[in-house]
């Protein structure tokens, strides 16, 4: 015989978890619609869910969207890949040198003290109003955090697995093939899932600078005509790229750290 | 008894060792010589902290000695060591198998002749259905008889076991020492291995030297001319009581 449950909260997640979701969304949409309806608040301040989309399909249609995000995407990626081989690169040569670490740390330090938004007016007066200083401050912006993660996962190698490799006779490139960049790769792939948005957020911060195209640019356009529907589907459009970026890293994660899971 | 034309592989002469350090340091090996034929089984007893894992650790060459030398001798010059601790110090992120063709792949063994080489002593170390399971999914045994496995198969020309089944439970440990001899048996290699377990040192070896406690020099060298093969049921007999008495007297005294 069943017991007579009682519907605790714990329970009813379990029973209901996958309508969660889409129910608050719904929620969210129809707060949304009443916020926005004649009456409420006016258009410029908050268009309502179906201006938005009107917008957002008129931009899709004649592919100005796509344009500008083909341009933002290029941007993040080509900074991204900058900024995480030269943090790695940099990160594997302070882990294994303490008097580098001792030279170069401070400046490294120092440079994080100053925010992004102030660098990035400097780097488009030296570099131009183009793509390579958007490029430019996503490497800066992801630089820092993949550099920490990259000596902290470099200097977490177990010794005693580095003795297994030792007493194996491994050479030092063995060494770093076989037991440093699989012993680092968990902390390094959290180094990159946290780069792969901060990058997004550094192209748009260059493209507010100085720019005639991408994501950045098109709020900006937005903006200044009173397009607040424009402004939301390009923020809308970011959203979608930096979760984009951000489920491949945790796809990517699934596959390397297989050994990592419960199976 | 030793037979007295054989050549030994490996002689350690006057080897002494201080690890550097405030006070003078710590003074661990002091004037450690002996030497190991061929297809000797050489067991290091003596209580725990007296140096038995740091002489392994300087044959192995993980640490370099202060004064002494080690020399490999012969067809060993520069020999081939096979090094099991008492974790099993798996790679985490390698299956069973790979843990195994690790040592052949760092030697330039082609993957597939290092995978065929590994599913042969996946069958000797009985590791049968396991062969894709990740270390963290592997019992401690398991775990251990992939490390075995590992130091194996390279062929070493000398096996250093510093307490191998030390983290297992008593059964285990057990039916691991038999395993470990008849492996030993039908691979005739070299091995020296740390215990501090007396009746697993006379059940094993060929020979025994005991350790005094820090800094460690060897106070006995004993003999074991227990007949082989050998099994549990020796632990039972006159003979192993006498060895057993003798090797216990020994530590006792240091």
């Amino acid at each position: 015989m069943a017991e007579p449950r009682r519907l605790t909260p714990a329970r009813l997640a379990q029973r209901y978890g996958r309508w969660l979701l889409p129910v608050s969304i719904l929620l969210f949409l129809g707060l949304w619609q009443l916020l926005s309806a004649p009456g409420g608040l006016p258009a410029f301040i908050l268009p309502s869910p179906v201006q938005f989309l009107t917008r957002f399909g008129q931009v899709l249609a004649d592919g100005s969207l796509l344009r500008h995000l083909a341009v933002t995407l290029l941007e993040v990626l080509v900074g991204l890949a900058a900024g995480v081989s030269s943090a790695t690169l940099i990160g594997y040569l302070l882990a294994k040198s303490r008097l580098l670490e001792k030279l170069i740390a401070p400046y490294l330090v120092a440079s994080q003290a100053v925010p992004i938004v102030a660098i990035a007016p400097l780097l488009v007066i030296w570099f131009g109003p183009g793509l390579f200083s958007k490029m430019l401050v996503c490497a800066l912006i992801v630089f820092f955090p993949v550099l920490v993660n990259t000596i902290v996962g470099l200097r977490a190698v177990p010794e005693n697995l580095r003795d297994v490799m030792h007493s194996m006779r491994a050479t030092p490139a063995q060494m770093l093939r076989y037991l440093e960049i699989p012993a680092a790769l968990p902390v390094l792939l959290g180094g990159l899932r946290i780069g792969a948005t901060l990058s997004v957020i550094g192209a748009v911060v260059g493209e507010f600078v100085a720019s005639n195209r991408g994501l950045g640019f098109l709020i900006n356009v937005g903006r200044g005509q009173y397009d607040t529907a424009l402004v939301f589907v390009a923020i809308f459009a970011l959203i979608c790229l930096a979760l984009s970026l951000y489920g491949l890293v945790v796809l990517l994660e699934k596959r390397l750290l297989a050994w990592q899971q419960r199976s | 008894m030793t037979a007295p034309q054989r050549d030994p592989i490996l002689s350690v002469r006057d080897l002494s060792l201080t690890f550097r350090g405030e006070n003078g340091g710590l003074h661990v090996l002091d004037g450690i010589n002996f030497e190991v034929c061929p297809q000797d089984f050489c067991c290091v007893l003596g209580p725990s902290g007296s140096g038995k894992s740091t002489l392994l650790r300087v044959l192995a060459g993980l640490l370099r000695p202060t004064a002494g030398e080690v020399a490999f001798c012969g067809s060993a010059e520069k020999p081939r060591i096979g090094l099991v601790f008492q974790q099993a110090n798996l790679m985490p992120w390698r299956t069973a198998l790979e843990n195994i063709t690790l040592p052949l792949e760092l030697q330039g063994v082609p993957l597939e002749e290092a995978r065929s080489r590994a599913r042969e002593m996946i069958q000797l170390m009985g590791l049968e259905g396991f062969e894709n399971t990740w270390p963290r999914d592997l019992s401690g045994g398991m775990a251990q008889r992939v490390a075995i496995a590992r130091a194996f198969i390279q062929q070493p020309d000398l096996l250093l076991l510093d307490e191998p089944f030390g983290s297992l439970d008593a059964l285990t440990r057990e039916r691991m020492g038999a395993e470990l001899l008849q492996i030993w048996q039908e691979r005739q290699i070299t091995v020296i291995m740390v215990t501090h377990s007396i009746s697993e040192a006379l059940l094993l070896s060929d020979r025994v030297l005991v350790f005094t406690p820090r800094p460690a020099r060897i106070t006995l060298d004993l003999e074991v001319d227990l007949p082989r093969p050998r099994s549990e049921d020796l632990r039972y007999t006159a003979r192993f009581g006498e060895l057993s008495r003798r090797l216990r007297a020994a530590i006792q005294e240091s």
